[in-house]
């Protein structure tokens, strides 16, 4: 395969360009418009299966409910199995999406436009994917409520010194915000879709969504700023939130869990498996819907970069962890990290290093961060290798605890491998959903980005259009 | 060219730019000349096309400051009052109320509400939703979500005078310049 070295630059800003093909306003409202006008056949071959993965999701739900949380292969000590290990997993996934859209827009880094709006889709998609694994394994899910301070006849209040309630109001909010974001960003988009709209029924149902929105720059600019601030907002808010998550886990006694390292590590890992995810799903998609203009191979590379520095930091917390619980001098600290590599889950241990460390490496060769196909096969890798971490983590330390007569072996059941499975059918028919009815990329910021919008285009010594 | 005094009462005169640089000279003229209910219209936010048109800043970074405070004020009362007054109990031998372990939470809080404000702020600044404005009348308009820049200056601005007011937007590289009703 041909790769191209050098790329296009922008004639005013002097950096590479973001789109290529020198297109007009016109034509990329078209690019992006037409996956929701004429969806083709590709988007069914999408969701249909995505639809009959959902379905093992609603199988494994309802014997769930119907038997109880017996159905999974939980024991003593291992009470924090699959559900848990799938909740950090598809949280952290989340944490792309915020990046993409509210730290690279802080850092002004421009090639964010033509994937934040896939991305922040994702986020969202991906935590309501996360919300169902506490939710079902209370057990008795209908008495979720029971986390919110609300007011009831039992004169209870939560007990706000536990980290699991910090998780409550970090995960509640973050979803929150990250709607609101993806929301805002969505506004004049959507009526871009409403002004197009050839059918009664769209025309109305694009016209509320976009509520009444007409361009005008008076709204553009407090529209602007609270972009801005809700960017602000999001970036610690980001970090929080897998600080928090991380809590859950440092904030107990257990060897292995009790450690000062795992908020950064935890945010570094989410990041850097929700970009793998974000290149899982936009590989194909720029490919079947012809988007190969908007988001170009240079954005593929861009994150493909993200992954090699994140991966590269969560490596070095792999490493770290094993110096400390040897510096530490602590029998147990030390016996928890020997057990993880070669105790009797040493085989997940050698599948997250491999994936997350060595996989990751291959970004520096050129030829191969700017191939999709090699990107969409690393992606891949690091996807499994970021679920064996969470999986590392949560199930080698509880197994192998202080006492060994109260040690034992977590296999998960069939209803576990269900639930894991299905969350990735309510995933991908959520964001299939998202392609079929909303349009994927930010139509506005893309048309921002394009070297002739800038207003001093035409202002050139050299002529203009 | 009729006579538009004697048509219904028109909402002003709208014109059509072809491109962000024409809009943005044409932004400056209009501002210069001194008109304040008027209006430009695009595509996507035109860089610095706020300050061409003479706009105040927003205020909206006071209103989510406001609201962040609130959120944060809210967040660190309920946890204080449902710990010691609401429902006091010692859990792990810690005392009832102790601001480290509520940091999380206040924080949270506080950027929930800040986010409200943002966006609910924006939204009545913008007075959104708006499901009528004269200008969805005029069937070019539909192009401003695409590919097309607009000025629409309004027959309520006091320096508004139909013929003057067209001699200035013609002479504004406008595409087309018509008059709108109400």
């Amino acid at each position: 395969m041909a790769i191209q070295e050098r790329d296009q630059l922008d004639p005013i800003r002097g950096r590479k360009l973001l789109v290529d093909g020198g297109p007009s306003y016109h034509d990329i409202t078209e690019a992006v418009c037409k996956p929701v006008e004429q969806p083709g056949l590709a988007w069914w071959l999408a969701f249909l299966p995505s639809l009959a993965v959902l379905g093992i999701y609603g199988v494994s739900v309802f014997w769930l409910l119907w038997e109880g949380v017996g159905i999974w292969g939980l024991n003593n000590p291992i009470d924090w199995g699959f559900a848990i290990v799938n909740f950090v997993f598809w949280v952290g996934i989340g944490h792309a999406g915020t990046l993409i859209s509210a730290i690279l827009f802080l850092f002004r880094q421009q090639w964010r436009t033509a994937v934040n709006r896939s991305a922040e889709a994702m986020t969202i998609f991906a935590v309501i994917c996360a919300l169902q694994f506490p939710t079902f394994h209370t057990g008795r899910p209908w008495l979720i409520w029971w986390s919110l301070p609300l007011p009831n006849q039992m004169q209870m209040w939560p007990n706000f010194r536990s980290p699991l309630l910090w998780d409550v109001f970090a995960v509640s909010t973050y979803f929150t915000v990250s709607l609101l974001f993806w929301y805002v960003g969505l506004i004049p988009d959507l009526a871009t879709m409403r002004d197009r709209a050839t059918t009664k029924a769209r025309r109305i149902a694009y016209g509320i969504l976009s509520l009444g929105w007409r361009g005008s720059t008076r709204h553009w600019q407090h529209y602007e700023k609270a972009y801005l601030l809700l960017a602000g907002l999001a970036t610690p808010l980001v970090l929080s939130v897998h600080t928090i998550v991380s809590f859950d886990f440092a904030v107990s006694q257990l060897p292995g869990w009790h450690t000062t390292i795992f908020p950064p590590y935890f945010v570094a890992g989410a990041i850097f498996s929700g970009f793998a995810m974000v290149l899982t799903l936009l590989i194909p998609i720029r490919k079947w819907y012809g988007l190969e203009h908007i988001i170009t191979i240079k954005h593929l590379e861009n994150m493909a970069k993200i992954i090699l520095l994140t991966g590269t930091m969560v490596g070095y917390a792999y490493a770290m962890e094993f110096f400390i619980a040897w510096y530490s001098g602590n029998p147990y600290e030390t016996f928890a990290f020997v057990n993880r590599a070669f105790g009797p889950y040493y085989w997940a241990y050698w599948i997250m290093v491999t994936c997350n460390v060595v996989t990751p490496q291959f970004v520096w060769i050129k030829s191969i961060r700017r191939s999709p196909a090699a990107l969409f096969v690393l992606s891949i890798f690091v996807n499994i290798g970021m679920w064996f971490e969470r999986f590392v983590i949560t199930v080698t330390s509880l197994a192998r605890d202080f006492l060994p007569s109260s040690w034992d072996y977590y296999s998960p059941t069939i209803w576990d491998f269900g639930m894991l499975i299905g969350s990735f059918g309510l995933f991908f028919t959520l964001f299939c959903l998202f392609i079929r009815y909303l349009p994927m990329i930010a139509i506005a910021e893309i048309k921002s980005v394009l070297p002739h919008a800038n207003p001093h285009f035409s202002d050139r010594k050299d002529g203009g259009h | 060219m009729a006579t538009p005094k004697k048509k219904a009462k028109i909402f002003g005169l709208l014109a059509e730019y072809e491109s962000a640089g024409d809009v943005y000279h044409a932004c400056e003229k209009v501002r210069d000349a001194g008109y304040k209910r008027w209006d430009s219209y695009t595509p996507f936010a035109v860089h610095n096309l706020d300050k061409a048109m003479g706009i105040k800043p927003s205020i909206l970074p006071w209103i989510v400051f406001a609201c962040g405070m609130t959120g944060a004020a809210c967040g660190i009362l309920l946890q204080w009052w449902s710990a010691t007054i609401a429902y006091p109990i010692i859990i792990a031998g810690k005392p009832l109320f102790s601001f480290q372990a509520n940091v999380p939470v206040t924080f949270e809080c506080g950027i929930l509400f800040s986010a409200f404000g943002a966006v609910f702020g924006m939204l009545g600044l913008n007075k959104l939703p708006q499901f009528y404005h004269p200008l969805f009348n005029v069937a070019r308009f539909a192009r401003v979500t695409d590919d097309r820049f607009f000025i629409a200056i309004e027959s309520s601005d006091p320096k508004f005078d139909v013929e003057k007011t067209r001699l200035l937007l013609e002479g504004t590289h406008a595409a087309k310049v018509e008059e709108v009703e109400d």
